[in-house]
């Protein structure tokens, strides 16, 4: 039971060094006590007989005692990193894992493999690794290091060794089927609460994710009439004498303030809409997580009930439903911390993109 | 139905009562008619639009609208002061009653005839001719006037589309407000931060109207030198005209002239119907021919006083057109540039209010 032996790693009722507990607490906030950097760039296509793809490189800088070399360079494609986060989630099942880019975008006329596209995805999947890399346990986790480290065959080779996918599928079954059992019936205040703020917050992001698209947009209209506003005045010079000059003067003024609203624009479309978006993603994924954690719940709730109902076989079931508890408690305590954890870089993130918001109209108007 | 009251304290050189009465839009049109046909050498202040034209979307394009009969009030305002400092048109005694005589106003300027006037040149005006000689003066400032009103109109519709644009991105930025306000809600650390940030997003939305509203000011002044191009055109039309009617006399009169020498000399330079018929049917006796040249003669003199005059008037017309224009000119160019300049100030305002808003937007942000 390899996932309760890792959860059992971070239980904090256990002792925990001072050291350690201060690299914990300050992995976010001070990047100098950082000891892995991780890059994603050089997208490049790739054309076989049966597809076309794209991989990445991934370049990883480290001074980590546990990899062999300081520095490695391999590339991966977007497949690769739905391998890896589907390995995080099943060997953390309450710890939140970051989002990945959606696989494909329906709305609008984004091409599969347009730059804008591709570049996107980028960014996300860069941001992805560094996430995983900047949190205290998941940067520990093998399957991560291996994906950072293993050439492409290597990779492939690990990946067959996972559980099959027919146990694999199994297991959501239960999953599944354990829900529908309940798992909310015991749920601790805490969680119930959170849910609640999950749910808000989720409504509240999503419409956030909109409004800064709108505005996006209403920015490009803009744009794209001012183009036009300039150089009427510049030709309307050319009829003039003493006024000439006046106009040229406002036409080169117009154009500037074009220049300016291309700024304004990118400012949005690198800061403040792939944050909006990725917690759109990290709202569904925290759904997710608590829904998990009820399960596991749920797993020893219905042993519970199992027990109540028979009297024989008390020392077997006891012994489960020991393992269980522990299994429940230690989810809990992981949740409850990374939890915590989220929120605080929530916070974090909201408020350095949101004064980067202002900042850039603070730039706009002056300029 | 809209009357506007005319309101006037005072016009060169004269001590006008303080008086006050009513003026609908469609006297103010016959008032300008009136003053187009009598001083066709002037260029005649236009009125504001009829009808609101170049509009964005947030603005009606409803004639009843507030806003719009506000502006066209300003408009008139404008045009009656226009008329009343300049040189000559403010000494007109229409101009006078206009604003001093409530009742028979219409009247007394139907009884000037000017109608008349008014019917044959428009038609004329409308007609296409072409004029031999065309002064290149006159023929280059019709010009000008046409780039003038191509190129405000072309300004005035993108601006409105501008307008309209920017208006959708301060709007949308007040949705922050109701969602930030939401979500404060839920949050303990960041709620305070996200309130006081979502104030300042609806003080942003809202700042716009205001914004927009003073543009249409300046929207305005560029559309009564959009109309004065008109104005400006219709003189050098007439001008057009008046060469026009110049050449044809002097055709005429050459003509006649070239009639009385060929029937004096009995020679037939130009062929004419006349001539054949009376090489086929027989000349004619002396005494006829007598005649005609006599009458020819008279013609021919009648003809040469009219020319002469023409002349005189056409360059009459010339000397205070181009006094009126010189004047025209530095009006336009004086206007212009303060209107440009004010726009200037209103956009260096409107984004010393953006920095405003951001500045304490971004200090709610920091506190989140």
């Amino acid at each position: 039971d390899t996932s309760l032996a890792e959860v059992n790693s971070f239980l904090p009722s256990v002792p925990l060094s001072p050291s350690s507990m201060t690299n914990q607490y300050k992995f976010e906030d001070e990047p100098e006590l950082r000891d892995l950097f991780i890059t994603v760039d050089d997208p490049e296509s790739h054309i076989t007989a049966i597809e076309t793809f794209i991989t990445y490189r991934v370049v990883t800088k480290t001074s980590r005692g546990e990899f062999d070399s300081s520095e490695y360079e391999v590339r991966r494609r977007y497949q690769d990193f739905l391998w890896l986060k589907s390995r995080l989630e099943e060997a953390h099942p309450t710890l939140i894992i970051p989002p990945l880019p959606e696989k494909f975008i329906m709305k609008g006329m984004v091409e599969r493999f347009s730059d804008e596209f591709i570049e996107t995805r980028r960014k996300a999947l860069h941001k992805f690794l560094n996430r995983i890399a900047d949190h205290p346990t998941l940067t520990f986790n093998e399957d991560f290091k291996i994906f950072l480290t293993a050439q492409a065959w290597e990779l492939s080779s690990h990946k067959k060794q996972g559980p099959s996918l027919l146990s694999r599928m199994g297991q959501t079954v239960r999953a599944v089927a354990s829900s529908v059992r309940g798992g909310a019936k015991n749920r601790p205040e805490m969680f119930t609460e959170m849910n609640e703020y999950m749910e808000t917050f989720s409504q509240k992001i999503n419409v956030l994710d909109k409004i800064a698209h709108r505005i996006y947009k209403e920015e490009r209209d803009y744009f794209n009439e001012m183009k036009e506003y300039g150089p009427i005045h510049t030709l309307w010079s050319a009829s003039e004498e003493d006024i000439a000059d006046s106009l040229k003067g406002v036409a080169s003024c117009i154009d500037k303030c074009c220049k300016a609203t291309e700024k304004r624009m990118a400012g949005l479309s690198e800061n403040l809409l792939p944050i909006l978006h990725e917690y759109v993603l990290y709202s569904e994924i925290l759904m997710g997580v608590l829904k998990r954690r009820d399960q596991i719940q749920g797993e020893l709730d219905s042993k519970v009930d199992a027990l109540a109902s028979k009297k024989t076989e008390k020392d077997l079931f006891s012994e489960e439903i020991g393992k269980l508890e522990d299994k429940v408690e230690c989810a809990n305590n992981a949740l409850k911390a990374d939890w915590d954890r989220w929120k605080k870089n929530m916070q974090c993130d909201m408020r350095s993109t949101f004064i980067n918001v202002a900042e850039n109209n603070l730039h706009y108007y002056e300029e | 139905v809209l009357s506007f009251r005319a309101v006037e304290s005072q016009s060169e050189g004269q001590c006008v009562p303080v008086d006050s009465l009513w003026r609908r839009y469609s006297e103010f049109e016959l008032l300008r008619n009136y003053l187009s046909i009598t001083y066709p050498h002037i260029v005649v202040p236009p009125l504001p639009e009829k009808r609101a034209d170049f509009v964005w979307h947030k603005l009606s394009a409803d004639n009843m609208d507030p806003d719009f009969v506000e502006r066209r009030r300003i408009g008139l305002e404008n045009f009656l002061l226009r008329v009343a400092s300049h040189p000559v048109l403010c000494q007109d005694k229409i101009f006078y009653s206009f604003l001093t005589q409530e009742g028979g106003w219409k009247e007394m300027v139907n009884e000037t005839g000017f109608q008349l006037k008014a019917d044959s040149r428009l038609k004329a005006l409308n007609a296409t001719f072409r004029v031999k000689n065309p002064d290149k003066r006159f023929t280059e400032l019709k010009h000008y006037s046409d780039e003038l009103q191509s190129v405000i109109s072309h300004l005035l519709r993108v601006r409105a589309r501008v307008a309209d644009r920017l208006y959708g991105v301060y709007k949308v930025h007040g949705n922050y407000g109701r969602v930030f306000s939401e979500w404060s809600a839920i949050e303990k650390e960041m709620g305070d931060g996200l309130q006081s940030a979502g104030h300042h997003m609806d003080v942003y939305a809202a700042s716009i109207d205001d914004i927009l509203e003073e543009e249409e000011h300046y929207a305005d002044q560029l559309k009564e030198y959009l109309f004065y191009a008109e104005a400006l055109r219709a003189v050098c039309r007439k001008h057009e005209l008046m060469q026009y009617d110049l050449e044809m006399a002097a055709q005429d009169l050459t003509s006649k002239k070239q009639q009385c020498e060929e029937l004096a000399t009995g020679t037939v330079r130009t062929f004419s119907l006349k001539g054949m018929t009376s090489k086929l049917f027989g000349q004619e006796t002396p005494e006829q021919r007598e005649a005609k040249i006599k009458v020819l003669e008279e013609q021919i003199q009648e003809g040469e006083e009219q020319l002469k005059s023409k002349n005189l008037e056409g360059r009459d017309f010339v000397k205070s057109a181009w006094a009126d224009i010189e004047r025209f000119k530095e009006q336009k160019n004086h206007d212009l540039k303060e209107a440009l300049i004010s726009y200037a100030v209103m956009q260096i305002s409107m984004c010393k209010k953006g920095i405003q808003v951001w500045t304490n937007a971004k200090e709610c942000f920091s506190k989140m």
